[in-house]
């Protein structure tokens, strides 16, 4: 009997048509990258039992159940929901594996829970925005990296989302050391002189990567209790013009992140070509195409930025154009 | 004498206390650690009961109240030099462990018994009173048990808290007063302290060391590359006095200034450097040999009873690159012995 399958609807439940005929594969989400080791188990207890018994790590910090029979799709889906119910996925209808797959998995690096340089969580932050804009068929590509090294690579992503911290200087801890100046030259940008033996901060320039609090050896530098990000946007890989994000946002607070990224939903669904192969255009085609100002129309409402948050006004993206 | 106070009265102590005296005391900074999301443990003024942290072990020590870690000694203006005010003049109580009391007594030699006595130094001295802090365990890294400063018998009163009260032992008798206009309890009471600690040193004694065998040792050498000459140990350790002077000159006026001193590290690049570019410890090992010496060798050839360390173990704490103080002393030990017997 000759299978009849709707490959859209395959593809929307994050099922991959393979090069072989009749077999799929799983895409199993893990937003900001940070599970319970025990979902480990399911995720073999799938592969093992209805794939190839093999999984890839995908380069979205997911896993791919691989090797799968068309026939048993829905006794993945059904195997699926615990780790659906785990990871705190929204989700249409239970034992029916992932409700779309358009918005991508939301990417992190390790944050501060481990790294020293990490202004924040990044996997609770991930988690807030997945439980905001999943599921959704639109293309999304989000990534979140604790700081401006940029680990989690985020200006490739549509919306990237770097931690800062806003250094806070007490003079009257300063020993002079001058660890603080020595490290932002070296491995920063510049951001500190020192005047009469004690640093002077120049906050135009600083990056906000917490490089003098790090090194700080007396706690003159102190990371501020508000904690700040970078948004870049617009960046993407692909064929005709891969490029990186560019600065929007400095910063900028969590909630109006949010928001902004759920707003643009709604710009995209106005402005996607309406011919876009499978439905799918990164967002930075659009956006060149309507021109800045009218995205920032739709993305920006309802968003009141704090009065320390700086919005660059005019981004010129670049990269090479084929 | 002896009180018991419970918890939520101490409050009305600290109120009473703080009418006639700042109270200085570890306290946690939220947040504010080198970390994101950690906190510092560091010496601060407290207003009330609930900034005392008396659990966690501070990252930084009291001295910062006696030798402000940036202090203007002066200012002058063209013919004219004014003597800068002292931070503060009122009377004041300062919360400490054992080890650090014992500390105190390395900074007054340094600064009281080693020729002239400090100005500076003096009249914030004056002015302090010490609590002893009892220790009912020892953190990690301690080892005041082998530098014998895990016992103290001289404080103003000491304060243990446990199981919901307060326990103090008021030495000082202009101190009962305090006590009684609280809601107390009278009892014996004799401060916690540690009778062994995890971490155990060997001290070298003075006569094995041959500084001319020991100068050169390759003991030293690993530290070379190890240390990477940050201060953490020396800033964050309650014996260490160093200052440097550093003379300002206003940027909107250059014809007046002031002069201060600001802490200064031996393991900090510009320590040694001389007129001409010299400097004479370039190497991190050396200036690791510098440290251990004087903290267990030369301080004690001075002043003879104790040696400087007294085995708070901060140092190791704080050290980014897991450098332990505590190890190199054993170390020097075994260098010493191995000396002597060759």
């Amino acid at each position: 009997m000759g299978m009849d399958i709707n490959t859209g609807a395959l593809r929307k439940n994050a099922f991959r048509v393979t090069k072989r005929r009749g077999i799929t594969a799983s895409r199993v989400r893990i937003p900001g990258g940070r599970m319970d080791a025990k979902l480990l188990g399911e995720i073999q207890k799938i592969a093992e039992l209805y794939g190839d018994g093999t999984v890839h790590i995908t380069s979205r910090q997911g896993f791919e159940i691989l090797g799968i029979p068309f026939e048993n799709i829905d006794k993945v889906n059904e195997a699926l929901q615990p780790l659906i119910d785990e990871l705190d996925i929204n989700q249409e209808k239970r034992n029916k594996g992932y409700s779309a797959a358009g918005t991508r998995n939301i990417t992190a690096c390790i944050g501060n829970t481990v790294c020293p340089y990490a202004c924040y969580n990044t996997t609770e932050f991930a988690k807030k925005i997945e439980k905001e804009i999943f599921p959704h068929n639109l293309h999304f590509k989000v990534a979140l990296t604790g700081c401006p090294n940029d680990c989690a690579k985020v200006r490739m992503h549509d919306f990237g989302i770097q931690g800062m911290t806003m250094p806070q200087l007490d003079k009257s801890r300063c020993v002079s050391c001058g660890a603080c100046e020595r490290v932002c030259r070296k491995r920063s940008v510049k951001a500190i002189t020192m005047v009469n033996n004690k640093p002077e901060h120049n906050l135009e320039k600083c990056i906000g990567c917490g490089l003098c609090v790090v090194n700080c050896p007396m706690r003159a530098w102190t990371r501020s209790e508000k904690k700040y990000y970078k948004l870049v946007i617009m960046g993407r890989t692909g064929k005709k013009n891969p490029r990186l994000g560019e600065d929007f946002l400095k910063w900028a607070d969590e909630e109006n992140i949010i928001k902004i990224i759920k707003n643009t939903y709604a710009y995209v669904t106005e402005y996607i070509a309406k011919d876009a192969p499978g439905g799918k255009e990164h967002i930075g085609y659009i956006v060149d195409r309507t021109g800045m100002e009218e995205f920032k129309k739709w993305a920006m409402k309802d968003v009141h930025l704090d009065s320390e948050t700086i919005e660059y006004d005019s981004i010129y993206w670049k990269g090479p154009k084929y | 004498m002896g009180y018991i106070i419970e918890n939520k009265n101490l409050d009305l102590l600290i109120d009473k206390l703080r009418e006639d005296y700042l109270v200085y005391a570890p306290m946690r900074y939220k947040g504010q650690g080198e970390f994101s999301d950690t906190d510092s443990i560091r010496y601060g003024e407290i207003k009330k009961a609930s900034d005392l942290e008396l659990e966690a072990k501070s990252e930084h020590t009291f001295k910062e109240i006696l030798m402000p870690i940036s202090e203007t000694l002066f200012y002058y203006t063209e013919d004219e030099v004014k003597v800068a005010e002292a931070h503060n003049t009122k009377e004041a109580l300062v919360f400490v462990r054992s080890c650090d009391l014992h500390s105190l007594s390395r900074l007054d030699n340094i600064y009281l018994n080693n020729g002239f006595g400090d100005f500076y130094y003096k009249r914030l001295r004056d002015k302090l009173k010490f609590v002893l802090i009892g220790c009912e365990k020892s953190y990690d890294n301690c080892f005041c048990v082998d530098m014998e400063t895990n016992k103290s018998d001289k404080y103003a009163f000491s304060i243990d808290i446990r199981d919901g009260k307060a326990y103090f032992d008021v030495q000082e008798e202009a101190l009962l007063k305090y006590f009684e206009s609280v809601e107390s309890q009278k009892a014996d009471v004799s401060p916690l302290y540690v009778t062994e600690n995890q971490t155990r040193v060997k001290l070298p004694s003075p006569e094995n060391i041959d500084v001319n065998f020991i100068n050169d040792h390759e003991l030293w050498r690993e530290y070379d590359k190890r240390c990477i000459g940050c201060g953490r140990c020396n800033f964050s350790c309650p014996t260490c006095t160093c200052y440097t002077m550093q003379d300002i000159f206003y940027q909107d006026n250059g014809k007046a200034g002031e002069r201060r001193r600001v802490w200064a590290s031996c393991m900090v690049d510009g320590y040694t450097d001389v007129a001409g570019g010299g400097a004479y410890r370039k190497r991190n090992g050396d200036r690791m040999r510098f440290k251990v010496l004087h903290k267990v060798y030369d301080y004690k050839k001075r002043f003879k009873d104790n040696n400087m360390c007294t085995g708070c173990g901060r140092c190791d704490d704080v050290c980014p690159e897991y450098i332990s103080f505590s190890n190199s002393i054993n170390k020097l030990y075994d260098a010493t012995k191995g000396g002597r017997d060759d």
